[in-house]
């Protein structure tokens, strides 16, 4: 595989841009491999890429039932931060943090990840006490962290409403200058190309219909391109977690929502970070075409439709509006749906299960984006190894049974209340 | 938009009601010592693609609980009868 480089632009320029190479191969399942991954979304390709990279284990197979970038990893909104409270997630998101900021070089290709820094608007004197005991714990995991009152906030983002009418008047905001954004389909596109380029074969429209078994083991899989032999099997499949879990004889405990994103037509440059409303779901960036890219709520009721509610554009679009009234004349361009698989504690599952042969990695609720590049790497190592990684030793499927739940919001167990 | 045929109140949509998950768990006797029956329970969903039994109550209307059975594809609710006297 050629590597991408200023000189492989300009050679390619001289030969008018006829020779550039395929960015992965269009692989044929060959009869069996080492390991099969199962779902070619971010953390799937991922998992496969540092199998090859740490493990030196390169006979590996992702097996997407659509096409690469198609699910999840190309409807998010983005967003990058590692501002968790809880041990187990702080530790885990901060690795993550630091493998985006070496991503581009890792994978030879721009993942364009952009640091423009992250704030969450408080609005009581108790809310930024909240976020001052996250921004100490942050700082004791050497995290960057940041409070800021009332008057830096309107410095930083002086077109929030910070008028004498507004709903919920901000008292200042908890600030991370290192989270931010990276193009999502590039980093599906660039775990891709890195993977094959160490020997893994990304197979696409090939879904999984079951798994073979040899007594209690797990031993290949039952594919809409016939049956693959596999030595281990990794599950990264998303929102269809349950289905492909049930297949295998695993009850989880995961509910599908769909979670909706929006984007507006493209404005001249407004929103320089990330900005997330503290008194509302609502969070809002603004994307290199100069559109507005925002989400909020989940739907609220199990859904496997990737598709939304106008209930809850309406809702999104009214907390948008309490906070930033400069857009209430926006027009919107696009709304999207994805199925997210919710756990009770909105904390991810990565494990291997009770069933031999099997792995597992789910459960990302609507903040899985943030965490590909670390969930590929402790995943690949529980595949590689069969046991967890100490930074995702907290996600086991066991923690539900041992009340060691680690809920962010405390709203649990409710999946759709997260 | 849902549209939900509430047996009190006729169709009203869905934004009128509280949603309360899937109405096929049991929960166990308040004396079982099984801590498996209340992990499943408390955690453990079968989260069908398709014809899904769950709760929602009226809240701003007749206040009833109901159990609506929903298909998670396509969103068709196939019926809807008070949880009081639904079978699961």
């Amino acid at each position: 595989m050629a590597p991408y480089s200023a000189f492989s632009i300009f050679r390619n320029a001289l030969s008018g841009q006829k020779n550039w190479q395929r960015a992965w191969r269009a692989a044929e399942p060959k009869p069996a491999y080492d390991v099969i991954v199962i779902g070619g979304g971010g953390h799937g390709l991922a998992t496969a890429f540092y199998l090859a990279e740490n493990h030196g284990i390169r006979n590996v197979a992702v097996l997407e039932k659509g096409y690469i970038g198609g699910g999840n990893v190309g409807r998010n909104t983005t967003v990058i931060r590692s501002n968790y409270l809880l041990d187990g997630n702080t530790q885990f998101y901060e690795f993550s943090m630091k493998l985006w900021e070496g991503m581009s070089r890792t994978l030879n290709f721009n993942v364009m990840f952009s640091q423009r820094g992250q704030l969450v608007t408080a609005h009581s004197a108790d809310q930024l006490d909240g976020f001052s005991h996250r921004a100490n714990i942050m700082q004791l995991n050497g995290i960057d962290a940041d409070i800021l009152d009332r008057d830096e906030v309107r410095r930083l983002v002086p077109y929030l409403d910070f008028s004498d009418t507004a709903r919920f008047p901000i008292h200042g905001a908890i600030f991370q200058g290192r989270a931010g954004t990276a193009r999502h389909d590039a980093v599906a596109w660039g775990y891709a190309r890195a993977a094959d380029g160490h020997g893994v074969d990304i197979i696409q429209n090939c879904e999984v219909t079951g798994f073979v078994r040899d007594g209690e083991r797990i031993v290949g899989v039952e594919t809409t391109k016939g049956r693959i032999g596999a030595g281990k099997v990794g599950l990264a499949v998303a929102g269809h977690t349950s289905i492909l879990g049930a297949k295998a004889g695993l009850e989880l405990p995961i509910e599908s929502h769909v979670l909706q994103a929006f984007v507006t037509e493209p404005l001249k440059p407004l929103v320089d970070h990330v900005v997330a409303y503290g008194a509302d779901h609502f969070y809002v960036s603004q994307s290199d075409k100069g559109g507005l890219v925002f989400g909020g709520n989940l739907d609220g009721y199990n859904s496997y439709a990737q598709r939304g509610n106008l209930g809850v554009v309406r809702e999104v679009a009214e907390a948008a509006i309490a906070l930033m009234p400069c857009i209430s004349r926006i027009r919107l361009l696009r709304h999207w749906g994805g199925v997210m698989d919710m756990t009770p504690d909105a904390s991810p599952i990565i494990c291997p299960t009770p069933v031999d042969g099997l792995y597992l990695n789910g459960g990302w609720c609507y903040g899985g984006f943030k965490a590909t590049p670390a969930s590929g790497w402790c995943f690949a190592h529980t595949i590689a190894t069969g046991k967890p990684h100490p930074l995702s030793a907290a996600y086991g499927l066991d923690r539900f049974r041992t009340g060691r739940t680690l809920d962010e919001a405390g709203a649990g167990p409710s999946a759709w209340l997260q | 938009m849902l549209r939900i045929e509430c047996p009190c109140c006729g169709p009203r949509d869905h934004d009128e009601f509280r949603y309360g998950g899937d109405a096929s768990v049991r929960r166990p006797a308040h004396d079982d010592p099984d801590l498996e029956a209340w992990y499943a329970y408390v955690y453990v969903r079968k989260n069908p693609a398709g014809l899904h039994r769950e709760f929602w109550q009226h809240v701003i209307g007749c206040r009833q609980w109901l159990v609506v059975e929903r298909d998670t594809r396509n969103h068709v609710i196939s019926s809807v009868a008070f949880a009081r006297t639904s079978q699961a």
